[in-house]
């Protein structure tokens, strides 16, 4: 841990990505519903920042409007100190090549009609590369796969359902490495994956960063795992941030009931895990 | 996908309606090759035909006759002679006469005849009979009389004084000598057309007219479908508003209405094809669109959408592939019901114009115009229900077999 700290300080960067009263609501009139409500925030070049909460509190809405996949019904997002602008095709597609996403679920992420290839061809041509000879693109992927410890002669010609669900998210981080984003968003990449594929996704997401300055915006229920990896941590309760700073702030003298919480809830080997903070009484459960 | 295959190979339920579908097809292909010629040609003068074999009786006269002696060759042309209700009237005549009846049966000739040549009195006035019914008592008396002795037909020419030839009751012909012999085995309907060959072609038509109105509606209703759920907002209030506004005009009443204002020289098989076709899309827009909207925030789809693929290619990879089998069962129906359609059109008369090509509906019409149900023709519309139960069954056996094949919750 002590290595992690001696790293370059991210969290000062030029401004990249930003939020000024975000909020969406689903629904109208009586039903409405506010998933995500005035959310302001500051993510800087570099920078691995986690958003934390638990199910429901509105995180992968957040990440959707980041993505723009979603509308924001109210405030503005800021893609490098400028109004994010989507309005037509083209310039959605431009403001993807700055941001790209890995989802929480393997299984799901993939077209299973179309074979591996396809997905990483997507890749190249996305960068322009539409027309490099086929060898070309061949070492382009093979060099992806083997950022991610995967073997492109194994995997070519083969369908998403003949790999382990490790396998799918490594080639996620594989297309992210052939595509080179700005900005990655991370939906709990590792919620879907068994505990030793988890450590090795972290690392290779650690690596992409340090290699081509990416921001990762990492979004989790799990702070333990927040706080070993991120720079910045963002706790959302309800749709708003109730508390966010540095990781080592935010996690070790946590201000606000909600993160006292999560850091309680988290089980620690060889200690009695303390449950007197989970309050049944939350309309949650 | 060749597992999905698999699975539909070893589902009984898809192998039976498959089976049985390419039966019917295969038929409909087929029989016209042993039977060519116009199904509409009108074989027969009079109406209903029964079905059996015909042979020639001007060729049976002048071929070469064999004598054969058989027992009861009298009692069987004599009990073929009375009908049914000749031995009721019979008996009753007996027992008004004061013979002892409760022991014969109607069905027993021998006895019946017996005690009518005993008994019968053709000057014997016995009260409760009409004028007309004494009189019938005769006729038959006549016929038996005339059955039991004649024993030779005289057969003269036009004109000629010498007899031709004779027959004598003895006389037989070998069926294979009569150049003319026609099996109609389900006789001829009203205009005299033969019913099976008729019912082929109609069976032919009738699935034409299926496919292309379910064709129509499932373009119709995939394209609606898939642009309302994918697309979402404005565009999806509008066409559900559509769809919506097409639910509730009762599709029926839409179909006479357009049937009827085309006009009998519009309406083709075609025509009255894609008139159901253009009535019967909603429900396929309906479940398409529910199906996409479920499918649309899959994250495949988000990726896609990232990737920076346009809309037509994202509905044409990373949705239309995902509901296809469902279209494809949806469809399915849209054929059989398509089929039904036409047979409730023409069954009112505005099905397809009648002269030209027959149909399974107006085997129908024409079946119910000239009352073969209250005159006993079941062969001119019983093989025709048959045929439209058969092809639906079919049909709807294949959807329900892929139906357990793709929805895994259906499975045993």
């Amino acid at each position: 841990m002590s290595e992690m700290k001696e790293r370059k300080d991210y969290t000062k960067g030029p401004l990249c990505l930003s939020g000024r009263g975000v909020t969406r609501i689903f629904g109208s009139g009586a039903k409405a519903n506010t998933a995500v409500d005035h959310v302001d925030f500051d993510f800087h070049e570099g920078e691995f920042v986690s958003i934390v909460g638990e199910s429901g509190s509105g995180k992968t809405t957040l990440s959707k409007m980041l993505l723009g996949l979603l509308n924001v019904s109210e405030g503005e997002i800021l893609f490098q100190g400028k109004p994010r602008d989507i309005s037509t095709r083209a310039k959605r597609n431009e403001y993807w090549k700055g941001i790209q996403a890995i989802f929480q679920d393997p299984f799901a992420s993939y077209n299973i009609f179309h074979k591996i290839d396809a997905v990483l061809l997507d890749c190249i041509n996305m960068r322009g590369g539409k027309n490099l000879p086929y060898e070309k693109k061949v070492e382009m992927m093979t060099e992806a796969c083997s950022f991610v410890n995967l073997k492109f002669a194994e995997l070519t010609n083969k369908y998403p359902f003949e790999l382990s669900g490790g396998q799918m998210q490594r080639l996620m981080i594989a297309r992210i490495f052939l595509l080179k984003p700005k900005i990655l968003l991370a939906d709990e990449p590792t919620s879907m994956v068994d505990a030793c594929s988890r450590a090795t996704i972290l690392d290779m997401l650690l690596n992409l960063r340090d290699e081509t300055g990416m921001t990762i915006i990492f979004i989790t229920h799990d702070i333990g795992l927040a706080y070993y990896i991120s720079d910045t941590v963002y706790i959302m309760e309800h749709g708003k941030f109730v508390e966010y700073g540095k990781a080592d702030e935010v996690i070790l003298n946590p201000k606000a009931p909600y993160t006292k919480r999560l850091i309680s809830d988290v089980p620690k080997i060889h200690e009695e895990w303390d449950l007197s903070t989970v309050d049944l009484s939350d309309d949650q459960y | 996908m060749s597992n999905t295959l698999k699975n539909l190979l070893h589902s009984p339920k898809f192998m039976v309606g498959f089976i049985l579908f390419i039966a019917i097809l295969l038929t409909i292909l087929i029989y016209p090759l042993f039977n060519p010629g116009n199904p509409l040609e009108m074989i027969g003068v009079g109406t209903f035909a029964k079905p059996g074999t015909y042979i020639s009786l001007y060729d049976a006269t002048s071929s070469q006759k064999e004598t054969l002696k058989i027992a009861n060759a009298e009692e069987k042309r004599i009990a073929a002679a009375l009908s049914d209700e000749d031995r009721v009237k019979m008996l009753e005549w007996l027992s008004a006469y004061g013979v002892d009846v409760t022991e014969v049966d109607a069905s027993n000739t021998d006895a019946i005849l017996e005690l009518w040549m005993a008994n019968y009195n053709p000057d014997a006035s016995i009260k409760g009979f009409t004028k007309s019914e004494t009189r019938n008592f005769r006729l038959i008396q006549n016929r038996i009389t005339e059955l039991m002795s004649a024993d030779t037909l005289i057969i003269y020419e036009e004109g000629a004084e010498d007899s031709k030839s004779k027959i004598v009751k003895t006389d037989y012909v070998n069926l294979n000598a009569i150049a003319n012999v026609k099996t109609l085995p389900l006789g001829t309907d009203n205009f005299g057309r033969d019913v099976l060959k008729e019912l082929v072609s109609a069976a032919g038509t009738s699935i034409i007219i299926g496919l292309i109105a379910g064709s129509v509606a499932t373009v119709i209703g995939l394209t609606l479908g898939l642009l309302a759920g994918y697309l979402g907002g404005n565009a999806d209030e509008i066409i559900m508003f559509i769809t919506t506004v097409f639910t509730v005009i009762p599709g029926f009443v839409l179909l006479i209405l357009i049937s009827y204002s085309l006009g009998q020289d519009q309406r083709g098989p075609t025509i009255v094809a894609i008139v159901i076709g253009c009535t019967s899309w909603t429900w396929t827009a309906r479940s398409v669109r529910s199906q996409v909207i479920s499918l649309r925030n899959r994250d495949h789809v988000n990726l896609s959408k990232l990737s920076g693929h346009s809309l037509g290619r994202i509905i044409l990879t990373d949705i239309l592939p995902y509901i296809a089998s469902y279209v494809v069962m949806a469809f399915i129906l849209q054929v059989s019901s398509g089929i039904l359609s036409e047979a409730q059109l023409s069954l009112l008369g505005l099905g397809p114009k009648t002269t030209t090509t027959p149909t399974l509906g107006l085997m129908m019409n024409w079946a119910m115009l000239y009352s073969a149900h209250t005159n006993g023709s079941w062969w001119a519309y019983f093989p025709v229900i048959l045929t439209i139960a058969c092809i639906s069954f079919s049909l709807n056996l294949m959807n329900t077999g892929m139906d357990q094949v793709f929805n895994p919750a259906l499975r045993d």
